[in-house]
C-alpha cells in the first residue's frame, strides 16, 4: 500500500497528459491509496484502482465526474461507470423511461462486415479459507466395521466451482430410518411398507436398493412424548443398525432437549469405535454432554441451530473451545426449511456460512448437512389437492413429492450442503445424479444442441 | 472490481434540492438515498422530470442520475404494455449482498407445426396460470414460439396468433427469413428474438436494428459469445440477451453451468461491460434426452432449479405439468425475495380445517416463515384450531418476546380485535413454548388462561392429546 500525496497526483495526471484541471478547488491535505508502487499502464488493475480513488476523492472534494471520464478516455479505458463519454445511453423503451431522448441512428447504418475479436477473461475466485474435512466410519484398519468411510467437506471453492478449485469430495446422500414408524406422506411410506418395524431391514433397504451412501437411525421412541423407550434399549437399535449394513451411519435422537443427550451418550458408548455421527446437539441441552460422549468414542457430532448464523457461530464456538470437539469431528445443521416454506432462509443462512469458512472464519469452516426430509412438509409436496380454489389445479402428488425433495436439496448443495438426510428413492437417485453431473463425473452427451428448436414435440 | 460511485450525495448534487416532498420523501437526500438502493426511482421526482422537458440542463442531470445508478447487469424489456417484463438489471452476485431484482422470466413454449387448437390450449394455459403463494398468485410470464415448420408465412401466422394473448414473447428460428416475416407481423409487440448465432448473426443483426427488437445471442464460445455481443452493442444494438447454450446432461452441463457463472462474474467482479447482459438457458434442452417424459419433466425441472440460482434471467420451458412449474416458480420466488425486509403476512385471525367453538386457540408472529410453519403443521396434522396472528413486524417468536414485539398488551388487542371470544365457548390460549415467559403477563392483561404448547409447532399435535381439552 502506498500513500499518494496532491503532489504525486498532479504528477500522475501529468503523465497522463491531463495538462489543465478546470473549475477544481482542492482544499485540505489529500491522499489516494493505491496498491502497488507503481503505475504501470500495462497492468490495468492499478489504474482501475487509481480511478477508482479518484472518484472517491471528487466525491469527497464534491467536484463531477467529468475529469475522471477525461482521464479514462485517454487510457482508452471503459470505466463501468456509465458516463456519457460520445453520446446519452439509450434507455430500453420502458414507458417510464420515455423521457431519454432516444437516439436514432444514422439512416444509412453501415453494419459491420466482421466480428470483433475479442477474448474473454473469467474471473477467478481464490479464497483463503478451506473446509475441514471431516470422516465419517472407520473400517476394520481404523478400528471399527465399517466397509468403507465416507469423507465431507474439504471444498476451497463455492459448491461445484471446479473451475477455481477442485473439489475433492461430492456431497453424500443418508436415508433416514425410524425406530419406530412414523408419520409419512403417502408417497414415501409406499417404498419403507415392508420394513417400518425393522429399523435393521429398513436400513438395509436404503443402501442396496436405493442407493445411500449412509443410514440415519432416528431414535424417536426415546421421546417422552411418544414410548419414552429408555436410552438404553434405544442403544441396542443402534447396534442393530451396525449389524444389518456396512456402511457409516448416523444417529439421530428424538428432538427432546432432556432426554436426546442421554440417549446420544449411550449409542455412542454401544458404537464405540464405529466413528458415527450424533445428531445433534443444540444451544438449548445439554450440548457439552453429547460433545463428551462423541470425544470419548471418538464420534463426529451434528451441531445444529435454526437458522442463524451467529446461533451457529456460538454453538461451533462452545463446542470446539469449551468442550474441545477435534476441528475434525464437527459437522453443522444449519436447519433446512422446505422449499417455499423458509428455503429462502435457509439457503442464504447456508451460503453465507460457506462464504464465511471460505474467508476464513474458522468457527465456520465445516462440513454442512441437510435435513432435506423437511421438504415432505410443504403440503405441495403431499397433498391430494390444493385446498386454495382458485389454484391451477396441483397434479399427481406422485410426481410433485419427490421433485419437491429434489429442488429443495439442489438449492441447498448450490449453497454448500455436503450431507443430505433424505427419503425418498426417487430423489436420491436424481439428486445424487445431479452431484456427480456438477462435479464432472457423469457421462452423458447430447450431440445436436440445436435440436429442440426445431423438435416437433 | 466495480467502479461505480455510489453515495447518495453524488446523486442527491444532481436533484433540485428543494425538499418539496413531491416525490412522497421528505427531503431530497432521502430521495436520493431511496433511488441509490433501487426503492425509488428517480422519475418521482417531478420537478426534475419537468424541468428536463424545458431545461437542456435539467435533462443531463436526469440523464446523468440514470447513468450513475445504471444497474451492473444490463436490463432489457420484452413485450409491451402492462404485460411487459424486464429482465437483467442484477447488482451482485449472491443475494444477501444486496438482493436479486428481477424474477426469472419464463417461456413456455408453442410451435407452428402445432394444430391451432392446441396452440390456443397452451396460450390459455400460461395466461390463466395461478399459483397461490405468501398471499398473493404467482403467474407466468411468457410464450416462446418456435419455428418447427421452416414456412415464414405459417410462422408469422402463428406469431400473430400468440400475440394476441398478450404475453411478452420470443420467437425462436435460426432462420432469418421466418423471423424477418413473423417481426413484420409482431415486432411492435417488442418480441425477444432467438437466435443469433456464428451463422446468422449479419442478418440477425439488421433484423434487430431494422425492427428495434431485443435480440440473443447464442453461443457456447465466450469469445465469440462476447465479440458478437460487442460487436452488436458496437453496431447499436443495446438490447442483448445472452445465450451460452444449454447442455442438457453430463460433462455438458457442468460445462453450461461453468459458462454462465464465469459470463456473469466476469460482468459484476471484472466490470466486463461486454457480456454485462441478460443471461438465457433452455431447460427445453431436457427433451433432447432418451427416457419417459417423466424423466425428462424431471431433468427440466433440475436444470431450471439449477439456474434459478444462478444467473438465468430467462428461461424457456416446456414442461406445463404442476410437478414441473409449481416448483420453479415456487423456487423463483424464495430466491428472488428481498432478503433485507423480512416476509410478512396479515396479523388477525385465521380458522383452521373448519373450527368449532370447543376447539383450541393458538398464537402465533406474523413472521411468514413462523406463520407458515405453524400453519402447514396443524392442516397436516389434521388439527382443527383458531390461529391468532399477531403483529410482530415479520420478526420471530422468539426475537420479538425478547424485543418487546410480542407483548401481553398486545395479545390482548389482538383478542379484542379478532373478536375470538364471540368465537370460541372458552378462554383458553395456547401460546408458543418460546414465549412461555408471557404466561402469567397475558393471563393478568387478558383474563384469558394461558397454556404453554410446545416450542416446535411440529410437536402440537402430541401436546393436544395430552393437553386438549385442558383439565379444569
Ligand atoms: S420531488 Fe424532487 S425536489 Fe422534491 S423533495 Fe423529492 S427529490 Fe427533492
Amino acid at each position: 500500500m502506498k500513500k499518494f500525496t496532491l503532489e504525486e497526483f498532479f504528477e500522475v495526471l501529468k503523465k497522463y497528459n491531463v495538462e489543465e484541471i478546470q473549475g477544481v478547488k482542492i482544499e485540505g491535505d489529500l491522499e489516494i491509496e493505491l496498491e502497488g508502487s507503481a503505475i504501470d499502464l500495462s497492468n490495468l488493475l492499478p489504474v482501475m484502482n487509481l480511478i477508482n480513488e479518484l472518484a472517491n476523492f471528487f466525491y469527497h472534494a464534491k467536484m463531477t465526474l467529468t475529469y475522471l471520464q477525461r482521464i479514462s478516455s485517454m487510457l482508452g479505458i471503459q470505466i463501468p461507470i456509465q458516463l456519457p463519454l460520445v453520446q446519452p445511453e439509450i434507455k430500453p423503451a420502458v414507458p417510464e423511461i420515455k423521457l431519454v431522448p432516444e437516439v436514432k441512428l444514422p439512416p444509412e447504418i453501415k453494419l459491420p462486415e466482421k466480428l470483433l475479436d475479442l477474448k474473454f477473461k473469467p474471473y477467478r475466485a481464490e479464497w483463503p479459507g478451506k473446509i475441514e474435512e471431516v470422516k465419517l466410519g472407520a473400517t476394520k484398519s481404523e478400528g471399527g466395521t465399517r466397509e468403507y468411510i465416507v469423507t465431507l467437506g474439504g471444498e476451497r471453492a463455492l459448491a461445484f466451482y471446479t473451475f477455481d478449485s477442485s473439489q475433492p469430495n461430492l456431497p453424500v446422500v443418508a436415508i433416514d430410518v425410524f425406530d419406530k414408524p412414523p408419520a409419512l406422506a403417502k408417497s414415501v411410506k409406499v417404498h419403507y411398507e415392508d420394513v417400518l418395524n425393522d429399523p435393521a431391514e429398513w436400513a438395509k433397504k436404503c443402501v442396496k436398493k436405493f442407493g445411500a451412501d449412509l443410514v440415519t437411525i432416528h431414535l424417536i421412541s426415546t421421546d417422552p412424548l411418544l414410548e419414552n423407550r429408555p436410552a438404553k434399549e434405544a442403544a441396542k437399535t443402534v447396534e442393530d443398525v451396525l449389524q444389518a449394513v456396512k456402511c457409516p451411519i448416523i444417529v439421530g435422537g428424538s428432538g427432546n432437549k432432556d432426554k436426546d443427550p442421554e440417549v446420544l451418550e449411550k449409542a455412542a458408548e454401544v458404537s464405540e469405535g464405529e466413528r458415527v455421527m450424533l445428531a445433534s446437539a443444540t444451544l438449548d441441552m445439554d450440548w457439552e454432554r453429547i460433545a463428551n460422549a462423541a470425544k470419548k468414542h471418538g464420534h463426529v457430532i451434528l451441531s445444529w441451530t435454526q437458522l442463524d448464523i451467529n446461533n451457529q457461530k456460538t454453538l461451533n464456538r462452545y463446542l470446539l473451545r469449551r468442550a474441545k470437539v477435534p476441528r475434525n469431528s464437527l459437522v453443522m445443521d444449519p436447519t433446512t426449511a422446505a422449499l417455499g416454506y423458509g428455503l429462502d432462509y435457509a439457503f442464504t443462512n447456508m451460503e453465507r456460512i460457506r462464504m464465511s469458512g471460505l474467508k476464513g472464519d474458522e468457527d465456520l469452516n465445516f462440513p454442512i448437512s441437510s435435513g432435506t426430509t423437511n421438504a415432505w412438509g410443504a403440503r405441495e409436496a403431499w397433498m391430494t389437492e390444493s385446498p386454495i380454489k382458485d389454484d391451477t389445479p396441483w397434479g399427481p402428488r406422485e410426481l410433485r413429492g419427490p421433485i419437491w425433495e429434489i429442488v429443495t436439496g439442489l438449492t441447498l448443495a448450490l449453497a454448500g450442503v455436503d450431507m443430505f438426510m433424505m427419503m425418498h428413492p426417487v430423489a436420491v437417485a436424481t439428486l445424487k445424479e445431479i452431484f456427480n453431473t456438477l462435479g464432472g463425473k457423469s457421462k452423458f452427451e447430447v450431440k445436436d444442441l440445436d435440436a429442440w428448436i426445431n423438435m416437433e414435440v | 472490481m466495480t467502479l461505480k460511485v455510489k453515495s447518495p450525495l453524488e446523486i442527491y448534487n444532481l436533484l433540485p434540492k428543494t425538499n418539496c416532498k413531491e416525490c412522497g420523501y421528505d427531503t431530497c437526500m432521502s430521495f436520493a438515498a431511496h433511488i441509490l438502493d433501487r426503492t425509488a426511482k428517480v422519475f418521482d421526482c417531478k420537478p426534475l422530470v419537468r424541468d428536463a422537458e424545458k431545461d437542456p440542463k435539467a435533462k443531463e442531470a436526469l440523464q446523468k442520475i440514470l447513468d450513475l445508478t445504471a444497474p451492473e447487469i444490463a436490463e432489457v424489456v420484452i413485450g409491451v404494455g402492462s404485460s411487459a417484463i424486464k429482465i437483467g438489471g442484477e447488482e451482485v452476485l449472491h443475494r444477501h449482498e444486496q438482493t436479486f431484482y428481477n424474477p426469472t422470466a419464463f417461456f413456455f413454449d408453442v410451435w407452428d407445426t402445432m394444430d391451432d387448437k392446441k396452440i390456443e390450449e397452451r396460450c390459455d394455459w400460461v395466461v390463466s396460470y395461478k399459483k397461490f403463494y405468501v398471499g398473493k398468485f404467482l403467474t407466468l410470464e411468457g410464450i416462446a414460439v418456435r419455428c418447427t415448420s421452416n414456412d415464414p408465412k405459417r410462422f408469422a401466422e402463428v406469431a400473430k396468433k400468440v400475440s394476441e394473448y398478450g404475453k411478452p414473447m420470443i420467437l425462436i428460428s435460426l432462420d432469418p427469413k421466418c423471423m424477418e416475416a413473423a417481426l413484420k407481423e409482431v415486432s411492435e409487440k417488442r418480441p425477444l428474438i432467438y437466435a443469433a448465432t456464428e451463422k446468422n448473426w449479419k442478418e440477425f443483426l439488421k433484423l434487430a436494428l431494422d425492427y428495434k427488437v431485443p435480440v440473443t445471442i447464442r453461443c457456447k464460445n465466450l469469445d465469440l459469445l462476447k465479440s458478437m455481443a460487442a460487436t452488436f452493442r458496437q453496431a447499436g444494438v443495446k438490447d442483448i440477451v445472452l445465450d451460452p447454450v444449454t447442455e442438457p446432461v453430463g460433462q455438458g452441463l457442468k460445462a453450461t453451468f461453468e459458462r454462465v457463472i464465469q459470463i456473469r462474474r466476469a460482468a459484476i467482479e471484472n466490470g466486463d461491460k461486454d457480456v454485462a447482459y441478460p443471461i438465457i438457458v433452455t431447460p427445453i434442452s431436457a427433451w433432447l434426452l432418451d427416457g419417459d417424459n417423466v424423466t425428462k419433466s424431471y431433468w427440466e425441472t433440475v436444470i431450471g432449479g439449477i439456474f434459478i440460482v444462478k444467473y438465468a434471467d430467462a428461461m424457456i420451458l416446456h414442461s406445463t405439468e404442476q410437478h414441473v412449474v409449481m416448483p420453479l416458480i415456487t423456487l423463483r420466488f424464495n430466491i428472488y425475495t428481498d432478503p433485507r425486509t423480512p416476509v410478512q403476512v396479515q396479523p388477525g385471525l385465521r380458522a383452521i380445517g373448519n373450527p368449532s367453538p370447543e376447539d383450541p386457540v393458538f398464537i402465533t408472529t406474523n413472521f411468514a416463515l413462523t406463520y407458515y410453519t405453524v400453519e402447514s403443521d396443524l392442516t397436516s396434522a389434521n388439527i382443527k384450531g383458531w390461529l391468532l396472528v399477531l403483529n410482530t413486524d415479520g420478526i420471530c417468536v422468539e426475537a420479538s418476546v425478547a424485543g418487546g414485539r410480542f407483548t401481553a398488551s398486545k395479545v390482548k388487542s389482538l383478542l379484542e380485535e379478532t373478536k375470538i371470544a364471540e368465537k370460541v365457548n372458552h378462554k383458553y390460549l395456547i401460546i408458543p413454548g418460546l414465549a412461555a415467559r408471557l404466561q402469567g403477563q397475558i393471563e393478568d392483561e387478558t383474563g384469558w388462561k394461558v397454556l404453554v404448547g410446545p416450542i416446535d409447532s411440529g410437536r402440537i399435535k402430541g401436546w393436544l392429546e395430552k393437553n386438549w381439552p385442558p383439565k379444569k
